[in-house]
């Protein structure tokens, strides 16, 4: 009891509040860095699988590609470049991060983008064709509204992972929630790791609550029971086992 | 891009340090494997309680979610407390986060597999007299092989990738490669341990295929379709 006794008293200490350090600015912070990764990846890797799902040229190359890029952990991108010259601490640490979480963004969205336009019934496009729609015609009215519930399962699966792994970006000087929970950890001071670590939690909890939200009303109504149905699913079948 | 942080790779860097590196890489092995395996021990019973009985089927799944959303540099400082956050470099703590990563995965996939065994399959082991659990053990749970595999490639990938994290809690594998690099500005630790980590999930990967080989023969064909997904 004594230990949860110190973190209320952490957070019911004004200081914590505010100035650069307090838990409006870091929550911001994470907020922001975590918001701009997943919006470039959602237009680099939605972009480039929505071509290859429609074009169905090397789509399986790229999504085998993507999947062997999964393994590279974060954390060596992180400071690997945060040392380049180039790039190094720019605007506070954001560029580093930036760039190496939207690479961790991009396979789960690039993917699941990809399989979901290919699911599409090859009936249902050459019906589609038949009727007379053009390549571009067929992508907005059939592909693209069919290919949502996984488009969405990706972007969802992509979000949980940057917010979570945005926490790293402290290890390279960003000021974040992570922040708190690395100083912690180096200073032995479990109070304020723990802290960190519960609003973390907190804002994967209401991410993930915003997406289902969003998910439910950029669904069409038909798909909406299917889509409800392999949510659970999503956020682990989002890495194939290819 | 890569000015000023020293060459991308010097070989001698490596030839030098090696004793460390092959240490680093033995830890990594190590957090790894008792990961997945106790990870496996705990999912499949709660898979099976899940897929047989729907009332439990909710709270297990909600607990894995709950542990799964939880950031793994997170969970490493609220387990700090409960498994003695004191030494820095405490497998205990390591291990607690690392399987519970592994939990929704296995669970999943290996509930996954059973709701897929036909029910063919099912009714010809009543017919011939199997029990339940005899059934379970000899039909449900092999023909749900080919999806725990599935399950296991994942987990056993993204816990690779997760130990380099527990360098920020005194151990990481071959993450210690990625601080000392950062902490000197220099290439070759971070690309060493990068190459390493990735050769390590690639090698795992393959001997997980091999072992699925070995042990469904008949689901050569099936796999392809699950690949396919």
């Amino acid at each position: 009891m004594g230990f949860l006794a110190h973190v209320f008293g952490w957070f019911t200490t004004s200081a914590n509040w505010t100035g650069s350090q307090g838990i409006p600015t870091l929550f911001w912070n994470q907020l922001k860095l975590s918001a701009a990764v997943v919006v470039t990846a959602i237009a680099l890797g939605g972009g480039l699988g929505v071509f290859l799902g429609h074009t169905g040229r090397g789509g399986l190359i790229a999504v085998n590609a993507a999947n062997a890029f999964r393994a590279v952990p974060t954390l060596a991108l992180l400071t690997l470049l945060a040392i380049q010259p180039a790039i190094s601490l720019k605007w506070d640490g954001f560029l580093a991060s930036w760039l190496a979480l939207t690479a961790l963004a991009i396979p789960p969205i690039l993917t699941n983008t990809y399989v979901g336009m290919q699911q599409v019934d090859a009936d249902v496009r050459d019906a589609a064709k038949a009727m007379g729609l053009t390549g571009g015609q067929v992508l907005r009215t059939v592909e693209a509204p069919l290919a949502v519930p996984f488009v969405m399962a990706g972007i969802r699966t992509a979000s949980i992972e940057v917010v979570a792994t945005s926490t790293l970006a402290a290890y390279v000087s960003y000021s974040d929630l992570g922040t708190l929970v690395i100083s912690g950890l180096d200073t032995n001071d479990a109070v304020v790791a723990f802290s960190g670590a519960l609003l973390v939690a907190v804002m994967a909890g209401l991410v993930t609550l915003v997406l289902s939200l969003l998910t439910r009303i950029v669904t069409p109504v038909p798909l909406r029971r299917r889509a409800r149905r392999s949510l659970l699913g999503a956020a682990t079948t989002g890495v194939p086992a290819t | 891009m890569l000015l000023g942080a020293g060459p991308f790779i010097r070989w001698s860097y490596i030839t030098g340090n090696w004793s460390q590196i092959q240490g680093e890489l033995l830890q990594h092995i190590v957090l790894s494997l008792i990961a997945v395996a106790i990870g496996t021990v705990i999912s499949i019973p709660l898979a099976v309680l899940a897929w047989r009985y729907r009332l439990v089927r909710t709270p297990v799944f909600g607990f894995a979610s709950t542990l799964y959303i939880i950031p793994s540099l997170a969970l490493f400082a609220i387990l700090g407390p409960i498994t003695g956050f004191v030494p820095p470099g405490s497998y205990t703590t390591a291990e607690f986060a690392l399987v519970g990563y592994t939990l929704l995965i296995l669970i999943w996939n290996t509930v996954a597999g059973l709701d897929a065994v036909p029910s063919d399959a099912r009714e010809a082991a009543t017919a011939l007299g199997y029990s339940e659990t005899a059934a379970l053990i000899r039909v449900d749970l092999p023909l749900a092989l080919p999806y725990i595999f599935a399950g296991l490639r994942v987990a056993t990938a993204t816990v690779i990738g997760l130990v380099t994290v527990t360098v920020l809690i005194g151990l990481g594998g071959l993450g210690q490669q990625f601080t000392y690099g950062f902490n000197i500005a220099y290439n070759t630790p971070i690309i060493v341990g990068l190459v390493l980590s990735v050769a390590l999930a690639a090698v795992a990967d393959l001997l997980l295929v091999g072992a699925e080989r070995l042990l469904v023969p008949w689901g050569r064909s099936r796999r392809r379709a699950l690949a396919g997904r």
